[in-house]
């Protein structure tokens, strides 16, 4: 469309303007006539953005006869305009040619008038075939579930559940579920997790022991470093951080993994063969996870206890031998089962989360990276909270 | 006329807006059926609709004497080996070759073994012209190989109506020619029913017997007929859209 300055002569036709040209400030006017409603447009429209106060008057278009629901567009009064008059117009006619408004457009000049048939919906000028625009859709629907986080905890109450009868379906050798899968999703979710779970639990371990003896050199307990350590790790920590790890990176690869599927359709063509996504996709990695995770946090914990080591010896001056048999002293049975089945249950929430938020995705890429966010998220969040309730109710129970 | 399938007053909806509404139409043995319409007006949704993807708002599908929306798994199961889908990017699953996306339906509703499955597949495949292409990742492929993998994958367990979402978008005109005549003879060969959902028409008036005209303002099915008949003599608006032009 041309963006050079024009005008309108008094016979009506469009023409370039003078550049030192001045004129009557824009503005417009809504009049309703005996056949028709007009909208003048008069003085300057260069660069000029319609003021919400000057928007259509609602009685145009509000009843059925043609005279409210015709508006021709009046230029004769238009001394100048550019490439602001097209989108301007747009702005005011819109909102009425969806509400099945005739627009005459004749007196605009053709580019004006080509570049408004565009972008205004069909049928809005009466140049196009005379239909009105559709009625609104009144087909009645049944009552639909309800959104928002209510809906999101019944999808997820939902997985849960589908995903235990998948599990009962397997135990009873009537799943979809392959063997190579579940193989492919234990190298996956344990030896590559290895060494990223194994750093930072050193590091917490030995951070552990760095500040508790600290803390317990101010009393000259130091020698009580190896029980904060070996405790605070193998029954807390070696769990949390194992979780904390592979949330992000399991159960993000999850969600992105299967919310890319079902950006692909690819999980819509498992349905369409009557598989179900749940035992085909999830399962294999719930359980390869589930096979792993013990070992995971017991090689967390090994290593954990380990590093308080040289923060003890070095820093402390706590003997070797000391260090390792306190070590053992403190460690007892209920410690252990207590840190092995809180970091597997911390695992399993990670698994749930990454697969939840990647079989509901949407079916886009934007989709994908947001329901990969919230996997992490969810997953997070779920575990900080298993861990303060497991932990209140086992200590309340005496273990 | 023998149908094997029947839309009776099927309303389409996402959510609260609906999309279609009120679709009477039988899919007849051995035709091959365009669906049709401007972009957005529901095509891929009657076809998730038709497949068991997504419940009607309203109405029913009907395979037979089976509503596919009602009936217990075993039925379903039944009507799930009759017609094979191949979806729009392909859907391939990409985690496995060419070769076991083609074999899986068949692990899944045959009792094949493993090289009577990888025979029927390097089969289905030579038949899309992939006969090399079995061994091969879905990420390695073409977009119009996907397609035609995707194809090969819907004939793995020899349905008697297959779906195809826009099989021809993305190809080139050689290629779209090769899938017009391969639909074709399905058809001839093996009777094959074909639903394809369509913007090519160049493919609808080589292939197809009858098309059914999706409008997207009335938000309802407008014509359905053979696609010269509606050439000339169809409603307006579908004059226009098989003429790629409005006629004003």
């Amino acid at each position: 469309m041309a963006a050079a300055p024009e005008v309108a002569s008094a016979a009506g036709m469009i023409e370039p303007v003078p550049t030192a040209a001045t004129f009557p400030a824009p503005t417009l006017l809504w009049q309703p006539g005996a056949a028709a409603w007009s909208l003048c447009l008069i003085g300057d429209w260069r660069g000029f953005v319609p003021p919400a106060a000057l928007a259509a008057p609602a009685a145009l278009g509000a009843s059925d006869d043609t005279a409210t629901t015709t508006l021709e567009v009046d230029a004769r009064q238009l001394a100048a305009w550019d490439a602001d008059l097209a989108p301007a117009l747009w702005a005011l006619l819109a909102p009425l040619a969806q509400r099945g408004v005739l627009l005459r457009l004749d007196a605009l000049a053709d580019d004006v008038r080509a570049a408004l048939k565009l972008a205004l919906p069909d049928d809005s000028d009466d140049g196009g075939d005379g239909s009105t625009a559709p009625a609104a859709d009144t087909t009645p629907l049944p009552p639909r579930a309800s959104r928002g986080a209510w809906a999101d905890l019944l999808i997820t109450v939902g997985f849960v559940g589908e995903l235990l009868l998948a599990s009962l379906r397997l135990l009873r050798g009537r799943s979809a579920m392959r063997a190579s899968d579940l193989l492919h999703q234990m190298d996956e979710t344990g030896p590559r997790s290895l060494p990223i779970v194994a750093l930072t639990t050193f590091l917490v371990g030995l951070l552990l022991a760095y500040m508790g003896g600290a803390q317990l050199g101010r009393i000259g307990a130091q020698v009580f470093i190896a029980d904060l350590v070996t405790v605070g790790v193998v029954r807390e920590l070696a769990g949390l951080m194992t979780g904390v790890i592979l949330a992000g990176r399991v159960g993000a690869a999850f969600a992105a993994q299967l919310g890319t599927m079902q950006a692909n359709e690819e999980i819509d063509a498992l349905r369409t063969l009557g598989v179900n996504p749940i035992e085909y996709l999830v399962l294999p990695r719930l359980l390869g996870m589930l096979l792993v995770a013990p070992l995971l946090v017991a090689m967390a914990m090994l290593v954990g206890v380990l590093a308080g080591l040289p923060a003890a010896v070095l820093i402390y001056d706590v003997p070797v031998p000391l260090y390792l048999r306190k070590c053992l002293e403190s460690l007892t049975w209920t410690h252990l089962w207590i840190g092995l089945a809180k970091g597997t249950m911390y695992t399993l929430l990670v698994v749930v989360a990454g697969c939840r938020e990647g079989l509901h995705a949407g079916r886009n890429a934007q989709a994908v990276g947001e329901a990969t966010t919230r996997a992490v998220v969810k997953a997070l969040v779920w575990i900080v909270l298993a861990a303060c309730a497991s932990t209140v109710v086992l200590q309340s129970l005496g273990f | 006329m023998d149908v094997l399938v029947r839309a009776e007053g099927l309303t389409l909806a996402h959510g609260d807006e609906v999309v279609q509404r009120d679709l009477n139409f039988d899919i007849r043995r051995a035709e091959v059926l365009a669906v049709v319409g401007a972009s957005g007006c529901g095509k891929s949704t009657l076809l998730r609709h038709l497949i068991g993807l997504q419940a009607p708002a309203l109405g029913r599908v009907m395979y037979g004497e089976h509503d596919l929306y009602a009936c217990n798994d075993a039925v379903l199961a039944e009507l799930r080996r009759q017609f094979g889908v191949m979806f729009q990017a392909g859907a391939l699953w990409s985690a496995m070759t060419v070769g076991e996306n083609l074999m899986l339906p068949m692990r899944l509703y045959t009792a094949l073994n493993r090289r009577a499955r990888e025979q029927r597949a390097r089969f289905k495949l030579a038949l899309v012209g992939l006969g090399d292409c079995f061994d091969v990742l879905p990420a390695d492929l073409s977009g119009g190989m996907k397609k035609r993998a995707a194809i090969a994958r819907a004939l793995s367990l020899d349905p008697a109506l297959l779906y195809l979402d826009e099989p021809s978008s993305g190809l080139d005109p050689i290629n779209a020619g090769r899938l017009d005549a391969l639909i074709l003879a399905l058809r001839r060969h093996l009777g094959t029913t074909v639903v394809m959902v369509t913007h090519t028409l160049d493919s609808v008036f080589a292939v197809a017997d009858r098309v059914m005209f999706l409008d997207v303002r009335e938000k309802t099915m407008t014509a359905l007929d053979a696609p010269r008949t509606l050439l000339l003599h169809g409603p307006e608006r579908v004059r226009e859209f098989l003429h790629r032009a409005p006629s004003t």
